[in-house]
């Protein structure tokens, strides 16, 4: 056993290193929102704007919004992420479950649409880190918003 | 050896045209895993919770993968096809050749051991990324010996074929670490096999399925980088033929929904009287359907 120390260092070494990357994750959250780390409102409205690019482009996705009205879906979703990412926001649309009622959003569907959300959040230069904790703070609300 | 890369050579770019045009693409990059070196959906030697194509509930996948495995004295080559239905069940077939070495093969019971792996594994619950807790699947692993000679002569129980049965759980943390994504795997095995089955199945002291745990660790760097550690404990059932765990350290390239590949080191100790059998674990995956 004694030999495979190498393999069993490294082994160890990337655990301490997942554990201080958490740590400093920790510490570097209490310092700043999420909605800070974006770039406040005008990144957020950047984000959505680009999403609404993505999906007016994109076949699959536009047949869900065909009947939508855009103006006010980019302004509530901007509200929506600003809220939830904890900036000095006010959400005045409806709740997700009511939104997504009747579309029927199946898995497959759902999933493009985050890659959409995805390439919005890369074109804004959203760094890889932020885009995950964005869609770490939506994960949560996919099961009001698939098969609906 | 050089007869099936070559032929693997030859398959890759008609993996890829089909994939280009039919593949599933329901699930999110990554979130497919790889194929492990058994053929079932996961890491590289552990089996995860998550299936093996890239289909959601409402698609049927079909992956074809390669492995190879170069330690000191020996060689493993592993290639198989699995499909995957509504993200829920998956089968897989995998053909595994372990290549022995001259002082082996002087016994006369053969230049190498081949074995079948027909696998079965359903998703119990969750999704991999959205559910609150793990997602979960049980799986079993039917390893049938072509020629179980050696399995035989080195003293296992049963030398023609044995059944791995498994409950894996498998989560994706977003942005756990620092922002990047940390994915989990635990699994936990009954298995009889010795050095996965390639040389039989128990012992005439130990028959009995004995319960062994796997794990996986990972980080991904980008939306198309991993890397990671696994862990994967193993029985020691026969007398002259120490068995000990394997552990690799990997990085896979994940390029697209299409086709992954995966870089490992892998230290898998004592193999039949080899001690300290470590070296170069490479394995693609390719998503035709």
């Amino acid at each position: 056993m004694y030999q495979q120390q190498g393999i069993y260092g490294d082994f160890m070494k990337l655990i301490t290193f997942l554990l201080v990357l958490t740590l400093t994750a920790c510490v570097n959250q209490t310092q700043k929102t999420l909605y800070e780390q974006l770039g406040g409102k005008d990144k957020i409205t950047q984000i959505v704007e680009n999403f609404i690019y993505e999906i007016e482009f994109n076949e699959t996705i536009y047949e869900y919004f065909k009947e939508t009205d855009i103006q006010r879906f980019h302004d509530k979703l901007i509200e929506h992420i600003c809220v939830n990412t904890g900036g000095p926001c006010q959400y005045t649309g409806d709740t997700m479950a009511q939104v997504h009622a009747g579309m029927n959003i199946n898995e497959s569907d759902f999933n493009l649409t985050v890659d959409l959300l995805i390439n919005a959040m890369t074109k804004a230069d959203i760094p890889h880190p932020l885009q995950n904790k964005v869609l770490a703070v939506f994960a949560p609300m996919r099961k009001d918003m698939i098969y609906k | 050896m050089k007869k099936t890369i070559l032929q693997q050579l030859f398959l890759w770019p008609f993996i890829l045209v089909t994939s280009l045009v039919y593949a599933a693409d329901g699930k999110l990059l990554a979130t497919a895993g790889l194929t492990q070196v058994e053929g079932s959906g996961g890491g590289g030697i552990v089996p995860w919770a998550t299936l093996s194509g890239y289909d959601s509930q409402e698609q049927v996948s079909v992956s074809a993968f390669n492995t190879h495995v170069s330690v000191d004295d020996y060689q493993l080559n592993v290639i198989g096809l699995a499909t995957s239905f509504y993200d829920r069940v998956e089968f897989s077939i995998a053909r595994q050749t372990f290549d022995l070495p001259n002082s082996v093969i002087g016994l006369g019971l053969g230049d190498e051991i081949n074995q079948t792996i027909y696998g079965l594994k359903t998703r119990l619950y969750g999704d991999v990324i959205y559910s609150q807790f793990p997602q979960l699947s049980f799986g079993i692993q039917y390893k049938k010996l072509s020629d179980g000679a050696i399995a035989g002569a080195i003293g296992a129980a049963e030398n023609q074929q044995g059944v791995d049965y498994y409950l894996a759980a498998t989560k994706v943390h977003l942005g756990a670490v620092n922002g990047y994504n940390l994915v989990w795997n635990l699994t936990a095995r009954a298995t009889k096999a010795n050095q996965m089955g390639l040389l039989g199945f128990g012992s005439q002291p130990k028959q009995d399925h004995q319960l062994v745990f796997e794990a996986s660790l990972g980080v991904l760097l980008s939306r198309n980088l991993a890397i990671g550690v696994e862990y994967r404990q193993k029985p020691d059932n026969l007398a002259a033929f120490k068995e000990d765990n394997w552990k690799d350290i990997f990085i896979t390239y994940i390029p697209n929904k299409h086709f992954n590949i995966t870089l490992a080191y892998a230290d898998l100790g004592n193999i039949a009287v080899a001690d300290k059998q470590q070296g170069i674990y490479v394995s693609t995956t390719g998503y035709l359907w």
